[in-house]
């Protein structure tokens, strides 16, 4: 199957993993992305905290630019957080034509146009489980991960809120989906009630005591379930999660060590990929003695520091401080 | 605080009070005023404890016309777009967009009480009109610098993983349609203004 894809800005660099890992598996299951050409940001939680227009603009723009794919009309977004906002702004751009008047009246201002409905926005997860499906990916499944316990974290954006006429792919307080995959995938799911709480976004930067106090509880859950490693599927909870912990750790007087990986690289790994073509070995929080556990040899990462290039010094500046 | 006198969202051209005006900058049918005082939200809230008022107690706040009271409270910004109360809600309430909304008010008319919150927006957005990506290590820096910047030695230990990661860009990447991103922002915010 044909998709557009929009990576998200996260996937360029921080989670390079999950791209790569999902690019990785895309082909031996059949699925074939097609990037939309010169997306931009989504706006995250931002930029509607301080503009309503200009926000869905922001986010249309992209709708507009992979409709134009006359292959196919359906966009999969690998973030939770960009999967919501693209799904939201179609959504509410059906529903309200006052809303989607003045998103078109700016997106001509760039020579574009989208109408609500065009496109059919999917989460990567929904795409693997409902287009590929279980049974295939069983079958793909030639080194099951026996033996290793996992915490499935969706998070909150990829099930909530409910949109449109299809509400959301999966349940929106009690999801299955993950569970179930990697339990084809061969490893032991902990039934985790923590599965679809909230990371925290970008509390951390906030109130690092209430960002903390979330990431704290997810750690500590999936620890207390004794879970080998929590496998997540949204470059902002791998972040908090993983990158997170030390800082989180360090506040807390705490000593929690759980790796975190996307689904995308359990899946590669169940087919007998190579772990570093899956991306593995950029956590923070080393996940090569949980893998170990069921003989998967990671090698040691080597130092990937690429000197800035001297045109990248002194930081760029933004062109009203100029 | 249902009212046979508050007209729909779509009817609402020149709001009379404060519900209105919230009701009216809110996408779509927020159902703000069949709020019925459950509480359900708050109970919901990961980051309740942490706010000065629970959405409820905000609700009812909105409902008296308690504008500056309102927007000055920490409780929008506190908000993490989890959604559990959008989806408990037996009312519907569309709780999470009302919390944006309230950001943006709070935003035009300059009365919040802490501007660490609006202003790593701001930052945010200002990678994003400029290059079209979001860019982590100069959003993070600026704010530190700005907000935190003795967090800067207790994120070293962060920051350098994520450098020997390669997870960390050091430049931010611009989109090729930069012009046209900033005609349709720009056209977008003049229309925010009519609105």
């Amino acid at each position: 199957m044909k998709y557009n894809y929009y990576p998200g800005c996260s996937l360029e660099k921080n989670a390079a993993s999950y791209h790569i890992s999902a690019m990785a598996i895309a082909k031996p299951l059949g699925m074939e992305f097609v990037e939309v050409d010169d997306w931009n940001c989504c706006g995250a939680t931002e930029y509607v905290s301080l503009n309503l227009i200009a926000s869905y603009a922001l986010i249309a723009r992209n709708l507009a630019l992979a409709s134009k794919n006359e292959e196919t009309k359906q966009l999969v977004a690998p973030c939770s957080a960009c999967y919501l906002n693209l799904r939201k702004c179609d959504s509410y751009m059906s529903e309200s034509p006052t809303l989607a008047e003045k998103v078109n009246t700016a997106l001509a201002a760039g020579g574009l146009s989208y109408k609500g409905g065009t496109l059919k926005v999917r989460h990567l997860l929904d795409v693997v489980v409902n287009d590929i499906g279980y049974d295939a990916i069983a079958a793909k499944v030639t080194k099951p991960l026996k033996g290793l316990r996992v915490a499935p974290y969706y998070g909150c954006m990829i099930v909530r809120p409910k949109l449109g006429q299809n509400g959301s792919f999966d349940n929106v307080e009690y999801p299955k989906t993950l569970d179930k995959l990697l339990k084809v995938l061969g490893a032991e799911v902990i039934d985790f009630p923590l599965k679809s709480h909230c990371c925290g976004g970008h509390m951390t930067q906030i109130s690092e005591g209430t960002g903390y106090e979330l990431i704290r509880q997810l750690v500590k859950g999936a620890t207390d379930y004794k879970a080998d490693l929590m496998v997540t599927l949204c470059p902002m909870c791998q972040l908090n999660l993983d990158a997170f912990q030390g800082p989180m750790n360090a506040y807390f007087d705490t000593n929690y060590n759980m790796p975190v990986l996307y689904f995308t690289q359990m899946i590669g790994l169940a087919m007998g990929m190579d772990p570093t073509d899956l991306g593995i070995g950029a956590e923070l929080v080393d996940a090569r003695p949980a893998l170990a556990k069921i003989e998967i040899e990671v090698p040691e990462p080597k130092l990937v520091i690429k000197k800035p290039p001297k045109e990248a010094l002194p930081m760029p500046s933004l062109p009203e401080e100029k | 605080m249902s009212s046979a006198n508050i007209s729909p969202p779509s009817e609402i051209k020149h709001p009379k009070s404060f519900l209105e005006e919230v009701i009216a900058a809110t996408p779509g049918e927020s159902h703000l005023m069949n709020c019925i005082q459950c509480g359900t939200c708050g109970g919901s809230c990961p980051s309740g404890q942490d706010m000065d008022h629970t959405p409820r107690a905000l609700f009812a706040m909105i409902a008296a016309g308690l504008k500056e009271h309102t927007l000055k409270s920490n409780t929008p910004w506190y908000c993490v777009s989890c959604y559990y109360c959008t989806v408990r809600c037996p009312q519907s309430v569309h709780i999470t967009d009302i919390m944006y909304t309230l950001k943006r008010m709070a935003v035009k008319e300059k009365i919040y009480n802490d501007a660490k919150a609006p202003d790593f927006s701001k930052t945010f957005i200002n990678w994003v009109e400029n290059y079209g990506r979001a860019f982590e290590l100069g959003l993070m820096s600026m704010h530190m610098l700005k907000h935190n910047p003795f967090g800067v030695f207790k994120m070293a230990g962060m920051g350098v993983g994520m450098v020997t990661k390669g997870r960390m860009a050091f430049t931010p990447t611009r989109i090729k349609g930069m012009d046209g991103l900033k005609a349709i922002l720009n056209k977008a915010k003049e229309l925010e203004a009519v609105a």
